[in-house]
């Protein structure tokens, strides 16, 4: 393959890889906006969500479809259900103290991840793709005739991927409608300003930081189910897109919805990129410490706003 | 103050003593224990006394085993030579990370070290060549003699384990009721009111990583000249989440919790992956555990409950 297809294709599987970690770390952006928490198990939620997928895409018979379908819902109902649980029962009770809260969330990260290693066990699991039609592309080249049409050998993709991509764009998209136009969203916004205020108001904070913890998780959990047909599910998958989503949410400005969506399209486009043509252990190396300088020189993120 | 000064000086006589007692298996893990405390101690002095939650001391201690273990390997140097080097690593690595990492703080300062770390265990992993990556290597048992001593003989290996140990406890003790101490734990508690009274805080923080993260080499270099083997998993995050947790169980700024600490969580974990595989479990729940029930870990309740003066 020459250059140009080469890179489009790069392009295509940056495009797969910013669509699930838009979805992810809009989650981690959305806990981190309104309750101001990081929450350092937010990839085992994603994990949990690949993991669920399976689970239900077994149980579930009648075609890769149903089982499909079955699993977008259940699964982040499931891991949604379960975050809220761990907020009330541990967040809540520390108050929400910053630093208190990542060593917390440093422990559920291991009780998730070892009690689906005793569950689920260590290996990867594949859950077929409802549809995963080829989907040859088309490539123009410039010969000494003119321009002509060709579909160079390896430049494909699945309308999987393509399904995966429209599927991201639409969740995030609701997300933004509902925090802007709904009753719902209001309250949160009320709450991420100022909790005491909302409180006075008569918002139950403590019920809308569960939702919210909740919501998070099955955003996650989401991008985890959106993902395991293309990726296995695996109990330690949870570790790597927990730290890009964290690069994508520091990078876009922490709690800022529309930088993370940015840094998304940034972070997947690139490491798809730099992944064909370099080495990944190289390209990863450079971009975590790339990361490391923006928020010690640019605490606020590229596109936040906020004030320290 | 002699009462303290009895304590850590009476806990440093006991593991002395251990050493001609102890049965071989517990002998062995005593000594890995007090290795990994040294790790703990030199953690606990950004984290328990400055303040500074750091997710990246993996990279001081690999740092540590790396330098010393690198050296060795590829050329003759001493094991003595080897550990002068490991404790400029990790001082050196600690400077740089500490002059771009301090000017955040809170959470910032938790994720860009994380992210540091991250890059030293991939840098591991990508110069492969030297350091065999993901498999490691074994520190030829012919390079770790010091004075003629085979620090691969559990009786040797046990005695240097001890006296490293007992350089860093003591150490510790000394440098927290020295006046740098104090004013550490004035940065903890209140940074602008310290910076008020005229202190340079940055340099002060600054400073307190760099001892940290030499200490923390230290261990690191100890371990791989002791037990022969160095390997990126000590790289991991999971070397950053072990000394956290080893300070909180024991009692973060307390001289002896890190070494109470330590002790627990080895004895936890190895009586438990008798059990299972995940014995992540356990650290995960005691995680949890410490942050609702116990904050201030052992030593912390026992300076809340008995002993106000213990340092």
């Amino acid at each position: 393959m020459d250059f140009g297809p080469h890179l489009m294709l790069a392009l295509l599987e940056g495009a797969v890889l910013a669509a699930v970690l838009a979805l992810m770390a809009s989650g981690l952006s959305l806990v981190f906006g309104v309750m101001r928490v990081v929450n350092v198990a937010h990839g085992e939620f994603y994990m949990l969500g690949a993991v669920v997928a399976w689970a239900v895409a077994d149980l579930v018979g009648g075609g890769p479809a149903v089982g499909f379908i079955a699993a977008l819902i259940l699964a982040p109902l499931i891991v949604g259900g379960l975050a809220a649980a761990a907020d009330m029962t541990i967040l809540k009770r520390i108050d929400y103290d910053p630093e208190r809260t990542i060593v917390a969330t440093i422990g559920l990260l291991y009780v998730i991840q070892q009690l689906t290693l005793m569950g689920y066990g260590p290996e990867a699991r594949p859950v077929a793709p409802p549809f995963n039609t080829r989907i040859a592309l088309p490539w123009i080249e410039w010969g000494a005739g003119g321009p002509s049409v060709y579909f160079p050998w390896g430049l494909s993709t699945t309308s999987y991927k393509l399904f995966v991509i429209g599927a991201a764009a639409a969740l995030i998209l609701a997300i933004r409608l509902v925090l802007l136009h709904s009753k719902a969203g209001l309250v949160m916004r009320a709450t991420q300003l100022d909790s005491e205020m909302a409180t006075a108001f008569g918002i139950p904070v403590e019920r809308v930081y569960a939702a919210v913890f909740g919501v998070g998780a099955g955003l996650a959990a989401l991008a985890g189910v959106l993902i395991v047909p293309i990726q296995q599910a695996h109990y330690l998958m949870g570790g790597e897109a927990l730290l890009l989503s964290f690069i994508v949410v520091i990078i876009g400005g922490l709690g800022s919805l529309t930088g993370t969506i940015v840094a998304a399209v940034l972070i997947g486009m690139s490491d798809g990129i730099i992944s064909v043509f370099f080495s990944p252990t190289l390209a990863k190396i450079l971009a975590t410490l790339l990361v490391a300088l923006v928020l010690v020189f640019r605490p606020q993120g590229l596109f936040g706003a906020r004030e320290r | 103050m002699r009462a303290s000064l009895a304590l850590h000086l009476g806990l440093v006589a006991v593991l002395f003593a251990l050493n001609f007692v102890l049965p071989a298996y517990a002998h062995g893990n005593i000594a890995r224990v007090m290795t990994l405390a040294v790790y703990a101690i030199g953690y606990n002095i950004a984290f328990g006394y400055t303040g500074l939650l750091s997710l990246g001391h993996a990279m001081f201690f690999a740092a540590g085993m790396y330098g010393a273990g690198l050296l060795l390997r590829f050329t003759d140097a001493g094991a003595v030579a080897a550990f002068g080097v490991a404790l400029a690593c990790g001082a050196g690595l600690a400077l740089v990370t500490g002059l771009l990492a301090l000017r955040t703080a809170g959470v910032s300062f938790m994720i860009v070290t994380l992210m540091f770390s991250q890059a030293c265990a991939l840098a591991i992993l990508y110069f492969a060549e030297y350091t065999r990556g993901d498999e490691g290597f074994v520190i030829a048992a012919a390079s770790r003699v010091v004075a003629g001593h085979d620090l691969g003989d559990a009786q040797v290996r046990y005695l240097a384990a001890w006296a490293l140990f007992s350089a860093a406890f003591l150490f510790s003790l000394w440098l927290v009721n020295r006046p740098m101490g104090k004013v550490l734990v004035a940065i903890r508690e209140n940074e602008p009111r310290a910076r008020l009274l005229g202190y340079d805080t940055f340099r002060l923080k600054l400073g307190a990583l760099v001892i940290s993260g030499m200490v923390s080499a230290a261990s690191g270099a100890g371990y791989g000249l002791f037990f022969g083997y160095a390997g990126a998993s000590f790289a991991g995050v999971q070397y950053s989440i072990f000394p956290l947790l080893w300070v909180l169980l024991g009692g973060a700024g307390t001289v002896i919790g890190p070494f109470l600490g330590t002790l627990f969580m080895f004895y936890l974990i190895d009586l438990s992956s008798g059990i299972t595989d995940a014995y992540m479990l356990i650290a995960g729940v005691a995680l949890i555990g410490l942050t609702l029930f116990a904050p201030q870990g052992i030593a912390g309740e026992l300076r809340r409950r008995a002993w106000r003066g213990l340092p």
